[in-house]
């Protein structure tokens, strides 16, 4: 029997930035293996929880929404990481034992992009496209919540054309956080400058990350300089393939 | 003379003191030079490691342990120091454990009193107390006395002086050390020998030490403290009466399990396979070391945070500082800007559960949650776990009531489908408030643009291309 794939586009990437998970779809039909978007989904909710706001009501439409499924692609290593380690946590908060049960058997098929690749799908080179210089920011996320490792760049270096550059300072948080770009703007500001400064470094042309979250921030100062320098999700990168 | 309050406050909150610390450029070189140091030396060390994650794992099944039979181990702490002649002290919290201290030493009739470096006796203010009592503490760890000299705060758990370079140090010693050499330069061997001429004559004319422990050992009533300079053993033998403030977590079940945290104390704190110093001490030996110990344990809220389940596993913590070293936010900020005694990271989910949250309220939200601090801790306190968890406890302790209207309106748009829909139909408005919004907007908009709102929300690209063909 096919299995049968969801995918979780995450509250930003269905609001903002559509064309990471047009990406993320067009690369998994192109890999054989067509995912379903549930309408029914919004967010996984990180935001309310990393703000101290648990929303047990959100964890709960979660399993409901991908219970069902054999497995749940999610283009970003931090929702990814949220439904992993805090989805079980807020149910337990709330008192639902039985929630906090099913929310570990969804979080257990719940991938992140590269993940799902290179682990259930099988491939670490996915026919991409992409005659571009371009450096990798390792999301926290994905590196240390998730422990995605090296599967984004393994993927990335299979890109056909790629000039692919190593981002100093690479395991540097780029000051993000969530509400901490917000509620401790200085701070975030300065680690925002650093991390500009290394990218501009490499001399890249496109700064790629597995989270739109962090690229935001990353891409909006960038964007304040001026500094010519594009944000592409993974997806996008993979998704892009020679014109026949 | 007093190396500073300690202080437990929002008072200036974090935001607004790290503003201040990020505009002093010299601070900022300091400290990133210097915990980058410690960071390579660090990971270098753990790489030859080949079973530091089982290290880790011992590490906290031990201090897990430890927290879970507390009582017990803590009776059988007593009895075996006690029966080797030391007298054991028991303090519920600051003002109780200063108050045991400056007794003691008041009985011996001693003013000046020399110290072994400790977080306890920082976090009780033990200094301040002494010298309200008319009791001079003199610190003997070389950076803890920079500190005190220029009556300035430690700024970090294992380098109190982090934020100041040895030009600073040079210009303190001068201006505060009375028998400072005038030629004096900033050559660190210069600095060093000052300091060593300025401390051998207090550890000769000391008849009292006071220190704190790294680990206090169960099942033989032993402390050891750890340390780099020699300074520390000083104290520790010579004097005639000995005080050792011990927090009740310092307990470990046995001297073998020394084997575990010797291995992963300095490797995670100075990034050393050993410390140059390790003293222990069991009671009094006769003829031998000081011959009045005395071991003052303290709660000051330990109790009240083994209550909590998740936020328990802080009370692991060896003070070794590792997640200060690692922590994006410390690198930048420094110490100073958490406004307690104990910074960083480990700090963030420390003081909180202390104090109470009601007094530390911006402190847990003082991370990027990036993870680092979880990765190097060595008895594997989950920090960002437990900072959510705070989170979630001062959004309960004091709601803000602006911002949980905010997060309530979220929460519902995202609780349906049509609102959600609705909700993303909003996206283009974006457009207006890029480069500058209204606050709280502009706290993103001073440093950064939003993104150009796309055309069509993802899902009704889906819908058109996906569910309609």
């Amino acid at each position: 029997m096919a299995r049968r794939v969801a995918l979780f586009a995450t509250c930003l990437i269905d609001a903002l930035f559509p064309d990471a998970g047009r990406a993320t779809v067009e690369l998994l039909e192109r890999l054989g293996q067509p995912v379903e978007f549930p309408l029914e989904q919004t967010c996984c909710g990180q935001m309310h929880a990393n703000s101290g706001y648990f929303e047990a009501d959100l964890v709960r439409r979660y399993v409901d929404i991908f219970d069902p499924y054999d497995a749940v692609v999610v283009p970003s290593g931090s929702c990814a990481g949220a439904i992993r380690h805090q989805h079980p946590m807020i149910a337990r908060a709330a008192g639902d034992e039985a929630l906090a049960a099913r929310a570990e058997a969804t979080a257990d098929k719940t991938y992140e992009l590269s993940q799902f690749l290179i682990d259930v799908l099988g491939t670490d080179d996915v026919g991409a496209y992409f005659p571009h210089r371009v450096t990798y920011h390792p999301t926290c996320h994905s590196l240390r919540m998730l422990g995605v490792g090296d599967r984004p760049l393994r993927l990335l270096r299979n890109v056909r054309g790629i000039d692919l550059v190593e981002l100093p300072r690479w395991d540097e948080c780029c000051g993000f956080g969530g509400t901490f770009a917000v509620k401790n703007v200085d701070t975030s500001a300065a680690m925002l400058a650093d991390k500009m400064e290394a990218v501009i470094e490499t001399g890249a042309e496109v700064l790629c990350a597995g989270d739109r979250s962090c690229l935001m921030h990353i891409g909006g100062g960038l964007g304040r300089i001026r500094a010519g320098i594009r944000t592409l999700h993974l997806a996008e990168i993979l998704a892009s393939a020679e014109a026949a | 003379m007093s190396s500073g309050e300690t202080i437990w406050t929002d008072d200036p909150p974090f935001p607004e003191n790290a503003r201040k610390a990020l505009t002093d450029s010299q601070l900022r070189r300091n400290l990133r030079k210097a915990t980058t140091t410690i960071r390579e030396r660090r990971n270098g060390l753990i790489g030859e490691m080949a079973d530091w994650q089982e290290l880790r794992a011992a590490g906290a099944a031990i201090k897990d342990d430890v927290l879970s039979n507390v009582e017990r181990y803590l009776e059988q702490f007593e009895q075996a120091a006690t029966a080797h002649g030391a007298q054991v002290h028991w303090a519920r919290d600051a003002d109780e454990a200063n108050s045991i201290v400056a007794s003691l030493i008041e009985a011996t009739g001693e003013r000046e009193v020399i110290k072994v470096k400790s977080m306890a006796t920082q976090e009780i203010g033990l200094v301040p107390a002494l010298a309200r009592r008319g009791i001079d503490a003199y610190e003997t760890d070389l950076a803890e006395m920079i500190v005190q000299l220029g009556h300035d705060r430690p700024s970090h758990i294992v380098v109190p002086a982090i934020h100041k370079n040895r030009a600073e140090i040079r210009e303190i010693f001068l201006r505060e050390m009375d028998d400072a050499p005038p030629d004096l330069t900033d050559d660190p061997q210069a600095l060093a020998e000052a300091a060593r001429r300025h401390l051998r004559r207090k550890f000769f004319e000391s008849k009292v030490a006071i220190s704190g422990a790294n680990f206090a050992i169960a099942e033989s009533g032993s402390l050891l403290v750890s340390e780099s300079e020699g300074n520390g053993r000083m104290c520790l033998t010579l004097p005639r009466t000995l005080i050792s403030v011990v927090g009740i977590e310092k307990l470990i079940p046995t001297f073998r399990d020394l084997e575990v945290f010797l291995q992963l104390l300095p490797r995670s704190a100075t990034g050393e396979r050993m410390n140059p110093y390790n003293t222990v001490w069991t009671g009094v030996t006769p003829g031998d070391g000081p011959q009045e110990v005395h071991i003052v344990l303290l709660d000051n809220g330990r109790t009240n945070v083994l209550r909590d389940e998740i936020g328990r596993q802080a009370l692991r913590c060896i003070r070794c500082a590792a997640c200060l070293n690692v922590c994006p936010v410390y690198e930048r900020t420094g110490g100073h800007a958490y406004g307690a005694t104990y910074p960083g990271p480990i700090g963030a989910v420390l003081t909180p559960q202390l104090v109470g949250v009601e007094h530390a309220s911006k402190l847990p939200f003082a991370s990027t949650l990036c993870g680092y601090c979880y990765e190097v801790c060595p008895v594997k306190i989950d920090i960002p776990t437990v900072l959510v968890k705070l989170r979630h406890d001062v959004v309960r302790a004091q709601r803000h009531p602006a911002e949980a209207a905010l997060f309530a309106a979220a929460g519902k748009a995202m609780k349906g489908r049509r609102r959600w829909t609705q909700a993303l139909r909003l996206a283009p408005l974006m457009r207006f408030v890029r480069r500058g919004g209204p606050p709280p907007l502009s706290r993103w908009t001073d440093v950064r643009d939003l993104p150009e709102p796309p055309r069509r929300s993802f899902r009704d690209w889906w819908v058109k291309e996906h569910e309609q063909r």
